[in-house]
């Protein structure tokens, strides 16, 4: 079962391997893995999608908070949250389907952020299956090149992290 | 006053307790090594980086305080990585220093550059580079604060030459904030009173004790513990010497090579009471057949430990000095339901005892030959009561934790998780610098002495009398144990052909050799070995192809041994 992650951590050299070196070292999966700091310069918030059974996620909570530079770990699983990815994709535009790849990009209020006379850069921002549901439109174009950021989540309601 | 960086480094150490450091020079390094000749602080030198951390580790486990170890960058910090993944595996205190390149080359493949922090991230509990002095008095100080708080464990600092070199003002913070650790110490008490509700409905309670009882210092706890409801406990072979091996309740060590009554008491209990344990696979054999019928209390300080291999019934998170002091508070409110428990486990503790008549630990005795197991008994009782035994890994280890009886605590040092050939010879002579007048024996075997016998200069150089019993069977004996059962007695590579003379390697390095090649022999060479000052090697000519037993094999369940007779 997949589960999204919060891990804020110290915004200190060499944190980012302490916790992918955490998860590759005890065999857990990273499906996406997103880190920026937060509004305290002095804390970075990472966003992991992983998966495993109960055992291996109550191990991947516990473990993440050993690691002396975790200082909280928020496993969204069964809680209100809102989850939000971006995807740039750069896909195929001739003559025959700019007006097609136009659409769609309107249905999902996506954005073109590049023009070239063979192609569109489109930008898509959203939950990750409408990313995936764009993506799968687009395919028939041919997608020249997809870069998604991994899911970024907050929690929903007025309360912050210090008191999730 | 300003203070250069390797000042303000043994400063600290010097601030912290330190009173003895292992290590070796090098070029990053040598800036330390110059202060260290004006510093109160006594250091070793020790003949291999891995050594000098063993030592400092051998120094932690006898003591419990923080052994420090320090090597010089590249070669001399990659040496130190068996010796901290060692400390790691069984949570020993230590801080290692290691040397480093100047900032401005680090990363460039400098002349004995390695990166350290990559290198030890998952063999220490946390690791630093110093990248400048003014956070330094810090780190040190954080770092023994980690290295001895909560579950214990290694802690690197990696000190490039230039942050040694540079100056700043010393000021020695008195506190340390870290608001990512904040282990906890102190026990639920709603859980607490749950285990207590346990124990007096429990009618075959075993307690089982790993390494953490010697960590959290709690021997005496525990032995009231066991007393007060009078429950069977059998111990780790990290466990051992925490608990009195010749007292009635105990069944010695379980798992692999743990006594019959043990592994039956455990695989037939309906509790168990697992204290600073952590179900490695040595102890639980196959999990689907452990204790199949216990339900478990499983009290530790760490909660990664914690349901990470067996299910639990009753977590209780905390040091094991706080959670028994309140156990034992509460036992006392129960005195007539204790009583009466104390009464109900009768029958237990006599069908553990027609156990242990059934299936004795014991061996074939021989007039004619040496058997290993004859020594470790000889060992056990012609050296004090208070000798600390450090052991190499293998058959020898097994025999010792088998055949010797340990009384007191932190007596016992030895390398169980990683299980390390080599560690025992150092880590005698840190605990014996640590305690110049106690006997320290290593008991070792001719493979794994050969892995560090360099540290005999360093014990005739610091004139530590460490005195060192070689069961020479000539073999990599528990390697070729295995081959016999498993691989049809292809001993492959593991028949050390060329006999060394250890005798004369003894007095090589100044000190003594004696050899015992009969059994009416050995309790003669042992006594003069005692009676000898400075370090001893005493040789015995063993049984060659003796087995470790009983033996549960791998992938069996812990009542599934292999026995002797």
């Amino acid at each position: 079962m997949k589960h999204t992650i919060s891990v804020l951590v110290e915004n200190e050299f060499g944190v980012l391997p302490r916790v992918s070196g955490l998860f590759s070292g005890r065999g857990f999966n990273i499906e996406s893995l997103s880190v920026a700091p937060t509004i305290d310069p002095t804390i970075s918030r990472m966003t992991i999608v992983t998966s495993g059974d109960e055992r291996i996620l109550e191990q991947i909570n516990k473990q993440l908070n050993k690691l002396i530079d975790v200082i909280k770990v928020i496993d969204f699983t069964g809680q209100d949250y809102t989850e939000r990815e971006m995807g740039l994709i750069k896909v195929n535009a001739e003559e025959s389907t700019r007006a097609e790849v136009l659409r769609i990009v309107d249905i999902f209020r996506a954005k073109v952020v590049d023009v070239t006379q063979s192609s569109y850069t489109v930008e898509v921002t959203g939950a990750p299956g409408k990313i995936d549901a764009v993506v799968e439109l687009l395919r028939p174009m041919g997608i020249k090149e997809l870069i998604r950021s991994g899911p970024v989540v907050l929690g929903r309601g007025a309360k912050g992290w210090k008191t999730q | 006053m300003k203070k250069t960086g390797s000042q303000i480094l043994l400063e600290c150490l010097r601030l912290e307790g330190v009173d003895t450091v292992f290590g070796y020079p090098g070029g990053t390094v040598i800036n330390i090594y110059d202060d260290l000749m004006d510093s109160p602080i006594k250091h070793i030198l020790n003949r291999h980086e891995q050594a000098a951390v063993h030592a400092a580790d051998g120094y932690a486990r006898a003591t419990g305080k923080v052994g420090v170890a320090i090597a010089t960058s590249g070669p001399g910090a990659t040496n130190t990585v068996t010796g901290i993944a060692t400390a790691y595996m069984d949570s020993i205190p230590m801080v290692i220093i290691t040397g480093q390149v100047p900032t401005p080359l680090i990363g460039n493949d400098a002349f004995q550059e390695a990166d350290m922090i990559g290198i030890t991230r998952p063999i220490t509990k946390h690791n630093y580079l110093v990248r400048d002095i003014k956070d330094l008095a810090r780190i040190i100080k954080q770092a023994f604060y980690i290295a001895r708080t909560g579950r214990p464990g290694p802690v690197l600092v990696d000190l490039p030459k230039d942050i040694q070199m540079a100056t700043h003002k010393f000021e020695y913070p008195d506190k340390v904030e870290l608001r990512g650790y904040k282990p906890n110490y102190s026990g639920n008490s709603r859980q607490i009173e749950k285990a207590i509700k346990m124990i007096l409905a429990a009618r075959k309670p075993v307690i089982y004790v790993g390494g953490g009882a010697a960590l959290s210092n709690s021997n005496l706890e525990l032995k009231q513990f066991a007393e007060t409801i009078q429950a069977p406990l059998t111990m780790t072979l990290m466990g051992l010497s925490s608990f009195p091996n010749t007292h009635p309740l105990s069944l010695g060590m379980l798992g692999m090579h743990g006594t019959y009554h043990a592994n039956m008491a455990v695989t037939d209990s309906d509790l168990l009471i697992a204290i600073g344990a952590r179900f490695d696979d040595r102890v639980t054999g196959k999990i689907a057949t452990f204790a199949p019928h216990a339900k478990i209390i499983h009290i530790d300080i760490d909660p990664t430990s914690i349901k990470k291999n067996v299910r639990v019934d009753l977590p209780i998170v905390g040091d094991l000095k706080d959670v028994l002091k309140k156990m034992l508070e509460q036992l006392a409110e129960y005195d007539a339901q204790v009583a009466t428990l104390r009464d109900e486990l009768a029958p237990w503790r006599a069908k553990i005892e027609v156990w242990k008549k059934e299936q004795p630990l014991g061996y074939k005795s021989s007039k004619k030959e040496i058997k290993p197991q004859f020594v470790i008994e000889k060992l056990c009782e012609l050296s004090d009561e208070d000798a600390i035994i450090t052991t190499e890994v293998g058959q020898h280890q097994m025999w010792t934790a088998q055949f010797y009886d340990f009384i007191q605590p932190r007596t016992f040092l030895t390398s169980g998780g990683l299980g390390t050939m080599g560690y025992g010879l150092p880590a005698a002579l840190g605990a014996q610098a640590a305690f110049p007048t106690r006997q320290v024996i290593d008991i070792s075997g001719d493979g794994s002495f050969q892995m560090n016998s360099q540290e005999l200069a360093t014990l005739v150089q610091y004139r530590l009398p460490v005195k060192i019993a070689i069961l020479n069977n000539n073999f990599l004996g528990m390697v070729r144990q295995w081959q016999q059962l498993f691989f049809n007695r292809r001993y492959s590579q593991t028949c050390m052909e060329l006999p060394i003379d250890f005798k004369k390697l003894a007095e090589a390095y100044g000190a003594t050799g004696l050899q015992a090649t009969t059994p009416d022999e050995v309790e003669a060479v042992i006594k003069q070995a005692f009676a000898t000052p400075g370090p001893v090697i005493m040789e015995f000519k063993v049984c060659r192809e003796e087995n470790v037993l009983p033996m549960v094999p791998a992938g069996a369940g812990i009542n599934e041994m292999v026995l002797a007779s």
